[in-house]
């Protein structure tokens, strides 16, 4: 039907969001709202010596000022990670403690040491620049360099080197002799670039505390209500549960910066207790330069090994993980369990080894960003391979062709199983839509235009939807990852389907209706899709790791299943047939050919008049599910990237863009083409631009959009999106999810591209003018192809 | 942004007048700086005196080739005015590709020579079309007005009133823009006026704006691309940050003059 599953219908979201009438967290005004300004520390390093805040309290409209002294003194919990690794040798992980406001240390630029209270934003801030905190500066280490040198300085005490894990992965052995038989090996040095996430509306919170109810409300930009909920509750000692309600309205953006719980809310939803006022605070943008979760920021050595027939042999991966001043909520997953699980790529790898070493820096918190570990790992792989085509002579898409998995399911060296995919058939629709054949006349043709033409492709794979929940659990996690959906059937056939997903952009209110719209046969608009209100709904984990689909679907298709039991028993009895005999359609549940039918509001008035309902029948028609995935989902997808380049500046224009995406079954083409846009976009922004770049001072370089370069609609070509789809195997619609895909493969396409056209594989991200225009002298002419 | 006091001046002798009376006042014209900075609360001045109502500072006359601009006329003025374009379209071109829209339509040419931001674009065009600075108390010429980085020949609370300059025979300007803030990372403004050729160099130059005496003898000889073959500025006077060394920079230079001289002719 034209509104159900493979529909482009138009967001049913975006008019409010067009016209200016979304509501975000800024937008809520409580009746006795005061503002929070944070105390910033400008030191990367130092110990506190003292806070006097006198000057600022007797300012006007000063309502408090507080420090981490007399948080903890309130109990308030230190900030927790939510995924334990340990050490190759066993030992745990090396956690620092995390004060939501320092109390001995500072360890980043942006550490927030106090907060005011005032009546105005314009009172907090001014107050908050009086208060008089006086530092003693230490040495300080800002980079993983820096940070893991003799004789760096300990941010954290039990951190000795600033070391906090040493984790393996794979069978080093059987890799290491692999790697010594192999007729070439392709050796690497790889850096994937720190960015900031930048998500369009700033993180916010307000908090207010009901001192007659004891109970707490918070209002946040949060991709996960009930995790914060949770974690607030369990860890923070903010309130029990019961006693608190989050909210997370309309989110412009997360992009994965908006799944951790920050020091910002805790301290507001404290401070509403505190004041016995409503504490509200929004970022601005400076401040989220400062203090949002960066992304990435990997160095890695890279060696694959090949048979003489182009065959890998084994692949070995060593990588240094900056995790910046304290440990984020899932900063531990990402560089392993989400990095080194997905290094076989789209390939049949016999023998991989990953060691990774996550160390401390004097930065901010590095955390998942869009794709989270798999875009460390397609770069790696991806250049690898490319670079490795070149060494030994052979076409990059034939040496991918020879090595790609055929047969499913597959299992890897590296933990994962992939259930489906047909790799071979994304390459060919790939290569055929960017014409790779006629490549060549095209860089001849951009020569005599003086431009440098280059291709690149890049084969990715990733894996979403974390599961099974006991799996992550054996593997350390501190949370299950299932979902849970609730449908509601309204007396006059209306549906509220309730979902632990949280939509911050993704269009969660049109597609899952229109998974409920051609389950039950009803129109898309009698769907109301309810998230993000721990108050209304029960339970959830939320919205990260493309999981919305995969889980959050799921778990809303389990619902329906129990539904459509229970219409079917009631339609059977008033219609005296078999429940098995009817269908659900044009708002209808009726026996086909006959005269048999009833209207589904019909259906939904009887469940709650209760008049004639089968014997032993439960008035009502509502059905609450909780899906746990029994493993993750692989999408993947061929990326090929043209770039040509101005040999006299190094500027580089992506000129044409081809994507061949396997997401299994797809709901929505046109939303789904929208992420992978924006995915692909934001891909191009690391290859090309972006860098969160920080001094040996610890001071940040690129803290604004005067220095740290978004990508822009010029920047990128006019997409070519294509689908090569494979049912995934082990959910019940066949769904792979699609919201990261584009961030991940599209770096290394670019990449690739441009040391095709330069000559010169040493070309490192961001790739920047000049980074491009000093390779190209490096190589000579720039025109040689070695 | 801290609190402070507005005041709106309908001419040039007002506007000094009020800034006088202010304990840390500042001039504003289009503000695409000064607004900002007091955003992050870098600036905090006490007093501001808006000269952008000042008829009398704003609007383009063209005489002839001679042309003057009013201090507090905006980028998107110049760049639109058809009289200016008839006589000297490159600083129009110029003009057209400041910034964004919202920046040409507040900025103004009095404000962006005030500041003198090393990367903005207008002290390149005034070194090259060898312009007249005009103030409420004297004439400066560009080559003494552009003093260093941020730093000017003005005296505290002395106002820009025009520019005035005589339109060259050939010109164009050539802009390589931060990837970023799209400020020039380098811009060259070549003009070959009745005096010889002059180039302008924005940008690039660790102290800020520059002539390239080197190149304008070469021009001077021969007014094309291939005359600078083998000149380069000196990559260690050049600035150098996260975006590009002296190296790249000092090769922009050499790029970015070639490419003003090939559109000029």
């Amino acid at each position: 039907m034209s509104e159900g599953i493979g529909a482009s219908v138009k967001r049913k979201e975006d008019k409010r969001f067009i016209t200016g009438k979304g509501k975000y967290t800024d937008d809520i005004r409580m009746e006795n709202q005061a503002y929070a300004a944070f105390v910033r520390s400008s030191h990367a390093h130092a110990e506190i010596q003292g806070i006097d805040a006198s000057a600022a309290e007797g300012m006007s409209g000063v309502i408090a000022v507080l420090t981490g002294a007399q948080l903890t003194g309130d109990g308030i919990g230190n900030l927790i990670c939510g995924w334990a690794i340990s050490s190759k040798d066993g030992s745990p992980m090396n956690m620092g403690a995390w004060s939501a406001l320092a109390t001995e240390k500072v360890r980043y630029v942006g550490d927030a040491v106090a907060v005011v209270i005032a009546e105005s934003k314009d009172e907090a801030q001014a107050a908050a620049e009086a208060v008089d905190v006086s530092y003693s500066e230490l040495p300080v280490a800002a980079s993983i360099v820096a940070a893991l040198a003799d004789g760096a300085p300990d941010i954290h005490e039990n951190a000795p080197g600033n070391v906090i894990y040493d984790w393996e992965l794979g069978d080093g052995d059987a890799t290491e002799a692999a790697l010594a038989s192999a007729a070439h090996v392709t050796e690497m040095d790889i850096t994937n670039n720190r960015l900031a996430p930048n998500a369009m509306e700033p993180r916010s919170a307000v908090a207010t505390y009901d001192d007659a109810e004891d109970h707490y409300t918070l209002y946040s930009t949060s991709q996960n209500p009930h995790v914060a909920r949770l974690v607030l509750s369990a860890f923070y000692q903010v309130a029990p549960e019961h006693k608190l309600r989050v909210i997370a309205p309309d989110v412009g953006g997360g992009f994965g910066s908006k799944i951790y719980i920050y020091p910002e809310e805790i301290v507001c939803l404290w401070a509403s207790m505190k004041t016995r006022r409503s504490v509200k605070w929004t970022a601005e943008r400076t401040e989220s330069f400062l203090t949002d979760a960066h992304g990435r920021d990997h160095v890695t050595e890279a060696r694959m090994g090949f048979d003489a027939d182009g065959r890998i042999v084994g692949f070995k991966v060593s990588t240094k993980a900056n995790f910046g001043a304290y440990m984020s909520l899932f900063s531990s997953a990402v560089p392993t369990y989400l990095y080194a699980t997905l290094l076989s790529g789209t390939y049949d790898i016999p023998a991989i080894h990953c060691e990774v070493l996550a160390c401390y820096t004097n930065t901010v918190p590095v955390d998942a960003y869009r794709g989270a570990g798999r875009p460390e790992a397609s770069f790696v792989v991806e250049r690898l391979m490319e670079t490795a085509a070149r060494e030994m002579g052979k076409d990059p898409a034939e040496l991918r062709r020879v090595n790609f998995v055929k047969e499913f399911p597959y299992q890897t060296q590296v933990i994962m199983n992939y259930d489906s995919g047909d790799f071979e058939g994304n390459m060919n629709q790939a290569m055929e839509a960017a014409d790779w054949a006629g490549f060549a006349a095209r860089k001849a043709e951009a020569a005599n235009r003086g431009r440098l033409r280059g291709i690149g492709m890049a084969c990715y794979i990733e894996a979403c939807g974390i599961a099974p929940s006991a799996a992550v659990g054996s593997l350390g996690a501190g949370v299950g990852l299932w979902e849970s959906a609730e449908v509601r059937v309204n007396p006059v056939g209306t549906i509220e389907v309730l979902t632990g997903s949280h939509s911050h952009g993704q269009g969660h209110e049109t597609t899952f209706a229109q998974v409920v719209a051609e389950r039950f046969g009803v129109p898309l608009d009698s769907i109301q899709i309810v998230h993000g209100d721990t108050d209304k709904v029960q339970f959830g984990m939320g919205t990260y790791g493309s999981r919305s689909g995969p889980v959050g679907i799921s778990a809303i298709v389990k619902a329906c299943d129990k539904v459509e039991v229970k219409v079917r028993k009631i339609a059977a009895h008033l219609l005296e047939c078999n429940p098995d005999e009817l269908v659900l359609e044009d708002s209808q549940v009726k026996v086909p050919g006959t005269n048999k039918a009833l209207g589904w509001h019909e259906v939904g008035l009887a469940a709650y008049t209760a008049h004639n309902l089968p014997a032993d029948m439960e008035p009502g028609l509502k059905e609450g599910a909780f899906y746990d995935p029994e493993n993750f989902t692989f999408p993947m997808g061929c990326f090929i990237a043209e770039v040509e380049i101005d040999p006299g500046t190094g500027k580089t224009d992506v000129v044409k863009f081809v994507a061949s995406d396997d997401f299994g079954v797809i709901i929505n083409p046109m939303i789904v083409e929208g992420q992978v846009h924006g995915g692909i976009a934001q891909g191009v922004g690391q290859a090309l631009l972006e860098e969160m770049v920080y001094d040996e001072s610890g001071q940040p370089v690129s803290g604004s959009y005067m220095d740290y370069t978004m990508p822009r609609a010029e920047d990128v070509p006019s997409f070519v999106v294509e689908h090569h789809n494979t049912r995934c195997a082990t959910n019940p619609l066949g769904i792979k999810g699609c919201g990261e895909a584009g961030a991940i493969g599209s770096p290394p396409a670019v990449i690739n591209a441009i040391s095709d056209a330069i000559g010169n594989n040493d070309i490192s991200m961001p790739a920047t003018s000049a980074k491009v225009w000093a390779a190209i002298q490096a190589s000579g002419t720039g025109m040689a192809a070695e | 942004m801290h609190s402070l006091n507005y005041h709106k001046a309908s001419n040039a002798s007002e506007a000094a007048r009020l800034l006088s009376g202010t304990e840390d006042g500042k001039f504003l014209a289009g503000g695409q700086t000064l607004i900002p900075a007091m955003k992050t609360r870098l600036a905090a001045p006490s007093d501001l005196v808006d000269v952008s109502g000042a008829a009398e500072l704003r609007g383009i006359n063209v005489s002839g080739r001679e042309v003057t601009i009013g201090a507090a006329t905006t980028h998107a003025e110049v760049a639109a005015n058809g009289e200016l374009r008839n006589v000297c379209p490159s600083i129009c071109d110029m003009a057209a590709n400041i910034g964004d829209p919202a920046v040409r339509h507040r900025g103004t040419i009095g404000g962006s020579i005030a500041n003198n931001d090393p990367a903005a674009d207008y002290p390149a065009a005034m070194l090259a079309l060898g312009a007249t600075i005009k103030t409420v108390s004297r004439e400066i010429a560009a080559d003494d007005f552009f003093v260093g980085l941020f730093e000017t020949a003005l005296y505290d609370d002395e106002l820009i009133t025009s520019i005035g300059f005589t339109a060259p025979a050939a010109g164009a300007y050539a802009k390589f823009p931060n990837p970023a803030s799209r400020y020039a990372m380098c811009g060259v403004f070549v003009a070959k006026g009745d005096g010889g050729v002059r180039v302008g160099v924005t940008g690039a130059g660790a102290d800020g704006a520059f002539r390239a005496g080197d190149f304008e003898a070469a021009l001077d000889g021969e007014f094309s691309a291939e005359a600078l073959d083998g000149l380069s500025v000196r990559a260690e006077e050049m600035l150098s940050d996260i975006h590009g060394d002296g190296v790249y920079r000092a090769n922009l230079v050499s790029v970015m003059a070639r490419r003003a001289v090939a559109a000029a002719n």
